[in-house]
């Protein structure tokens, strides 16, 4: 369990996150903001408190890697990423602009820090496979860490790389899975249905645990138990809720690739607004706040 | 001063209409049916809509299936995914076997926009186009989607049928005549020919337009069907005006362009420039923004039709 402060400052930067993401898409005009705040606080949790990364050493060797498989929620991995000090915070507001290193799917070439070039979906877990395989190969200690559309599993390449994990014995793989019940037609279950999702991978050779995906003692725990697992790669499929943190979105088919117009950009920057207030108050209350 | 108009929208209208008259249409989504606007059809016909999810090589085969079984299938997603992504679904179980299978894409091209480079294609031509049996048609305006939509669907076999995800000048009128594997003239001239498809139709016009200004009399073909190229239009426009420019939203390398060029060199060779998107992945942006940094504005256009009459009179 977190101590009472460090999960109130995981919140604070959270809530932060939330608040560039809404801020991006809004600026851009287009973007996909609910799968951006869905994984935002599992993002949080491992780039803050998991993860070996150094952020002034984006090439660190033997840094753990993470590949956002689902590539449209690339807005919530650019604000982690700016708020670490790999790239200015400002470079935020360039997102989707013609010229900018913040392409609408992130691009490994253009921004440092980012592991993968993805975007079309269903392609990350044989990536992360691929570099799960070279650590081995190097015998090299760092972990690699990717997640999942919970709609992008029903490609069927994601089941290639699921098999492949297992047969490889990746244990050094930690997978997430986004479930956030909604892709862009609908709910998974009425699209395409993917459950029993988690006897599925096991079935594949995986080691499954479900967890609260907002929740970060249970991320963290999660991943501490995934680190335990031997000889199998690791599934951790996080409950979450698509547009978490805005209340209209929270939910919503329609945000999951639509900026919110002027009005909505209001409400949800006051509603991010006052829960950034009452963290710090909380905090304070601690008598932890800077 | 032409008006706007989204080319999804009337094929998702077109099909609907269809559906009412042929029961044997089935349609194929992969969880972008809002989209591709087959969401129309959906709703209307909702035992004859299949949502595959994100899973586009299966929808691919599943098409097969069915056109083998005497379904006439259109299965409609993103361009880059639709040819791409379910290559080898697409050669060996729709062109190989030559099953009534209509690809329907949009979101084609450069101007899908803040997506990327990821989202966007400039290869979806070349590669549908190289496949034996298979025939690509790329519409100009939404009337001409609505045409294409009825005669692929009309004629048997497999058709990748192509348009855009933003809306796009009206330049055709209901009443102009759409045949497949023919050519339109969108406006005569004697100087240099604009042989265009899709969007870029419109900015050849446009191109024309400023052409005249400076005395150059520019021909317009609206080259709707790439593949049965219309080699006769094509020979003609070169033969009356001895220079030949190409422009399409498409890369240069295997495209209409492409097509043109090997048709002429092998039968009439003129001076031809090639406008399109150069050898080069794209980039997220605003699509007018995209058009002038990856070349395809009626300006890039002008100085091609300059270079190839130059070069016919040296
Ligand atoms: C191969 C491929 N097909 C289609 C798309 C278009 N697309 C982008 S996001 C999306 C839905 C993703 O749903 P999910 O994986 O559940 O993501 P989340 O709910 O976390 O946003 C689709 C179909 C794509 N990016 N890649
Ligand atoms: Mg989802």
């Amino acid at each position: 369990m977190l101590e009472k402060k460090e999960l109130l400052e995981l919140s604070v930067k959270a809530n932060a996150i939330r608040r560039h993401i809404i801020d991006m898409v809004y600026n851009a005009g287009s973007g996909h903001p609910g799968g951006s705040l869905s994984a935002t606080d599992i993002l949080v949790a491992l780039y803050f408190k998991i993860m070996r990364y150094d952020p002034k050493n984006p090439k660190w060797e033997d840094r753990d890697r993470f590949v956002l498989s689902k590539g449209h929620a690339a807005p919530a991995l650019y604000a982690v990423l700016a708020e670490l000090g790999v790239f200015p915070v400002e470079e935020l507001l360039t997102l989707r602009k013609v010229g900018s290193r913040l392409q609408g799917h992130p691009d490994m070439r253009k921004l440092p820090g980012i592991e993968a070039s993805t975007g079309s979906l269903g392609q990350g877990l044989s990536i992360a496979n691929g570099m799960a395989l070279a650590a081995k190969l190097d015998r090299k200690l760092y972990n690699v860490y990717v997640m999942l559309g919970d709609g992008e599993v029903q490609e069927g390449q994601i089941w290639e790389a699921a098999m492949f994990a297992s047969h490889y014995k990746l244990d050094n793989l930690i997978a997430f899975l986004d479930r956030n019940k909604l892709q862009i037609d609908g709910e998974t279950e009425q699209v395409m249905s993917i459950e029993p999702i988690s006897e599925k991978w096991r079935a594949f050779g995986w080691e499954v645990k479900e967890i609260n995906g907002h929740d970060f003692d249970d991320i963290i725990d999660a991943v501490e138990w995934a680190k335990g697992v031997k000889g199998k790669p690791a599934m951790i499929i996080a409950h979450t809720i698509k547009g978490k943190g805005v209340s209209f979105m929270e939910g919503s088919v329609h945000f999951h690739g639509k900026p919110p117009n002027d009005e909505e950009y209001r409400i949800a920057i006051n509603e991010l607004e006052e829960e950034r207030k009452r963290l710090m108050e909380e905090l304070s209350s601690l008598g932890g706040a800077e | 001063m032409w008006e706007m108009a989204s080319q999804r929208m009337a094929f998702g209208r077109t099909l609907v209409e269809i559906g009412r008259e042929n029961t044997d249409l089935v349609v194929l989504g992969a969880d972008l049916s809002s989209s591709t606007k087959t969401r129309l059809f959906e709703k209307e016909f909702p035992e004859r809509f299949f949502n595959c999810g994100i899973a586009e090589a299966n929808m691919m085969g599943v098409a097969a299936g069915l056109a083998a079984s005497g379904k006439t299938v259109v299965a409609s997603t993103f361009a880059v995914f639709a040819t791409g992504r379910c290559y080898d679904q697409i050669r060996q179980s729709i062109a190989y076997p030559r099953l009534n299978v209509k690809i329907v894409a949009s979101h084609a091209g450069i101007t899908v926009g803040g997506d990327g480079a990821s989202h966007q294609t400039a290869e979806d031509i070349a590669l549908m186009k190289v496949l034996p049996n298979m025939r690509v048609v790329v519409p100009a305006d939404a009337i001409e989607t609505s045409k294409a939509t009825r005669a692929i669907i009309e004629s048997e076999g497999p058709y990748y049928m192509r348009m855009g995800r933003s809306d796009v000048p009206t330049i055709t009128s209901e009443d102009d005549k759409f045949e497949l594997g023919k050519a339109s003239i969108m406006r005569d001239g004697s100087d240099v020919a604009i042989i265009g498809t899709g969007i870029m139709v419109s900015q050849a016009l446009k191109a024309a337009e400023m052409l005249r200004h400076e005395g150059i009399d520019a021909m317009v073909v609206n080259m709707s069907t790439i593949k049965p190229l219309d080699e006769e239009t094509t020979i003609k426009a070169a033969r009356r005006t001895g220079a030949v420019v190409t422009a399409e939203e498409h890369s240069v390398i295997f495209g209409l362009g492409n097509s043109v060029a090997m048709t002429l060199g092998e039968k009439y060779p003129v001076p031809i420039r090639r406008v399109g998107i150069p050898d080069t992945f794209g980039e997220s942006g605003n699509w007018d923004e995209l058009m002038v940094k990856y070349g395809l504005t009626p300006e890039n256009i002008v100085s091609a039709a300059k270079e190839v009459i130059k070069k016919k009179e040296e």
